[in-house]
């Protein structure tokens, strides 16, 4: 009874983690899409969306204003950066545009630094403290809440881009971008839209682990990297696949950490990320396809 | 390369003394002063990790995200094996950098596979495990107390220990590297590399082996981070898992980036001017902000990157040739004429531009 217990737990704290690195992940995704650019400064949305939420709700803003407010702001702050950092850059190789982000990211960390200084802040939980009691093991009703909130998301992308007109334009740039380009969609545009989205998304990440894991300057790296590796074994352009590893991420972290040694958690996630590069470079659930590698 | 090309063969002379004379009198010029000495020591250290990235980087055209990890191999083989084993410090180097040659050779050979994005996490990939490494393997690291009391390095018996005598072992390991990285370049080797910089495609079907030569200069780059590790460790004596994560491994990134890819002495510059740019900040910024602490001087040179790479991608040593042309051409407006024509000839017969 007591392994079944701690199974549960695992398997929730799991679940918890990899809705949160899928949110982030199917924000990459969105963007790696639409303009082929591995942002490596996705998980530092989170944090400042976290950041954030937390500094409006202790000004005493009313909860879902406070996330919805914070969500705006880093979605302005996402497209600023496509603007200044990206858009500039666009004739660059794939590796200078890697580089890019990888500046901003540390502008973005260094500048939270600045504002909020290195203490990790607390946010309440959504609905109160409660816990669930499920087969012996306690659940927090704010992991539920992470679970819910990364489905709903996706569903309402789905929605987004097989049901509205925006969204079908958006589609047409990731499979097209020349022929989209002639059918009249500007692709700056979209390329402004995709980052602003995923600066959402990520947002909206940072604002769910707050009250699990707190919230401070340096959280972003690590929600960022393990959600490139959930991408990564995903196949990087496909949403559903990426939802998929990010949920067999957190899964391994949680039992990894669990079951074997908390330490090393890091280096099995990371060694996975190594595994499917080396062996399925197209992501585990790729259908063999003659395409790009 | 064109710079030098003009200048009479006399005067070539006269520069390489005058570099001779700073070079070795610079603790007198400094007058012994420790802060700056050790602040010279860092940026050599640093510039030989950068002078093997710079040739990753800017000739082979590959990136690397855990350079850090090589690093941190050379240091932590270096620590254990004089603190532990009692091995002597060169034999303990050498075997530093006999192990990331070989850890990148049997990494180099699936990653090399990879391209560009997959290629950055791979190494980005490789960084985290081995930090998580040197965070965990208690026995021999130490974890996350770091590793104390490393023995010092000896010359003919004589413990190296005050900041002078670094000076000159350090900057002599700088100098041997980049004379070396300067005659790879420009061997078959270098010239294979800038091929492969150019097109992968192109450079296979020449006929050049690009999965070798990639490896080749990834194991190279490899060795030069691993001996700047293993000589960091004897001289500040201790060492923690913190210096050689990802944060240092994009710093790395960085310095090469600002010193550019146009010279293999480009990873000494980016590693002065990063040092130097890191110290000016961290005396100046807590004056105009009081309540910055930790980290902050990654705003910066996030900053600093991003602007870099959008509007002077090549780095200083990109750049500098122009400069130092236009300088040239106000001071020296009649010898340039004549020189001019000189290097036109040069050029219209083939003459080579390294």
């Amino acid at each position: 009874m007591e392994a079944w217990s701690q199974f549960v737990q695992l398997l929730f704290s799991g679940l918890t983690v990899g809705s949160i690195y899928a949110l982030v992940a199917l924000g990459f995704v969105i963007t790696y899409s639409v303009t082929g650019i591995l942002n490596l400064a996705q998980g530092d949305f989170a944090m400042l969306g976290a950041l954030f939420c937390v500094t409006l709700v202790n000004d005493g803003v009313p909860f879902v204003l406070a996330i919805g407010l914070s969500i705006v702001a880093v979605m302005a702050i996402g497209a600023l950066f496509e603007r200044l950092a990206i858009q500039p850059a666009r004739r660059s190789p794939v590796a200078v545009l890697i580089i890019i982000t990888i500046g901003a990211s540390f502008v973005f960390r260094g500048i939270a630094l600045l504002v909020w200084g290195t203490n990790p802040y607390a946010l309440r939980p959504f609905t109160g403290h409660g816990a669930l009691e499920a087969f012996g093991a306690v659940i927090q009703w704010q992991s539920v809440w992470a679970i819910i909130l990364s489905l709903a998301s996706f569903a309402a992308l789905h929605l987004f881009f097989h049901r509205t007109y925006i969204g079908k334009a958006v589609a047409a740039c990731v499979i097209n971008p020349f022929a989209a380009r002639l059918m009249g969609i500007d692709i700056r545009k979209m390329s402004l839209g995709a980052i602003a989205a995923s600066a959402g998304l990520g947002a909206l990440a940072g604002i769910v682990i707050a009250p699990i894991s707190g919230a401070s300057y340096d959280m972003g790296m690590m929600i960022g990297l393990k959600a490139f590796i959930a991408a990564v074994v995903g196949g990087l352009t496909n949403a559903p696949a990426a939802i998929a590893g990010a949920f067999l991420v957190g899964l391994l972290e949680s039992f990894a950490e669990g079951y074997l040694s908390s330490g090393y958690k890091e280096a099995i996630s990371f060694g996975l990320l190594l595994l499917v590069l080396f062996f399925m470079p197209n992501g585990l659930f790729a259908k063999m396809t003659g395409k790009r590698v | 390369m064109e710079h030098g090309q003009r200048m009479t063969d006399g005067r070539k002379r006269w520069l390489w003394l005058a570099g001779a004379v700073v070079w070795l009198g610079l603790p007198w010029l400094v007058f012994g002063n420790n802060y700056v000495l050790s602040t010279l020591v860092l940026i050599g250290l640093y510039a030989l990790v950068g002078t093997g990235m710079t040739l990753l980087m800017g000739y082979a055209g590959q990136i690397s995200l855990g350079q850090a990890a090589f690093y941190g191999m050379g240091a932590y083989t270096s620590a254990y094996l004089t603190a532990h084993a009692g091995w002597p410090a060169w034999l303990a180097l050498v075997a530093g950098a006999a192990l990331a040659a070989l850890v990148a050779l049997v990494v180099g050979i699936p990653v090399f596979r990879l391209r560009e994005h997959y290629l950055a996490l791979a190494t980005l990939g490789f960084g985290v495990i081995m930090f998580t490494f040197f965070k965990e393997w208690k026995g021999i690291t130490g974890g996350l107390n770091g590793f104390f009391g490393i023995p010092p390095i000896r010359i003919a018996g004589i413990p190296l220990q005050s900041d002078w005598q670094f000076y000159y072992l350090v900057s002599s390991f700088v100098l041997a590297g980049g004379w070396f990285a300067r005659n790879v370049v420009r061997s078959r080797v270098g010239r294979a590399l800038r091929a492969i910089h150019g097109s992968e495609v192109a450079a296979s079907s020449l006929g050049v082996n690009i999965t070798k030569y990639k490896l080749q200069i990834f194991i190279l780059s490899a060795v030069y981070a691993s001996v700047a590790g293993s000589l960091y460790a004897h001289y500040v004596t201790f060492i923690n898992p913190d210096l050689f994560g990802i944060i240092p491994s994009i710093y790395f990134l960085i310095m090469v980036i600002i010193g550019g890819t146009a010279s293999v002495w480009g990873g000494l510059v980016g590693a002065a001017v990063y040092v130097c740019l890191g110290e000016w900040l961290k005396a100046v910024v807590p004056l105009l902000l009081p309540n910055a602490g930790g980290e902050f001087e990654i705003v910066f040179f996030g900053l600093l990157l991003v602007i870099m790479l959008i509007y002077m991608p090549n780095g200083l040593t990109g750049v500098a040739p122009q400069g130092l042309r236009r300088c040239w051409k106000t001071s020296w407006r009649q010898s340039e004429r004549a020189t001019a024509v000189d290097s036109h000839k040069a050029r219209s017969i083939g003459g080579e531009q390294g």
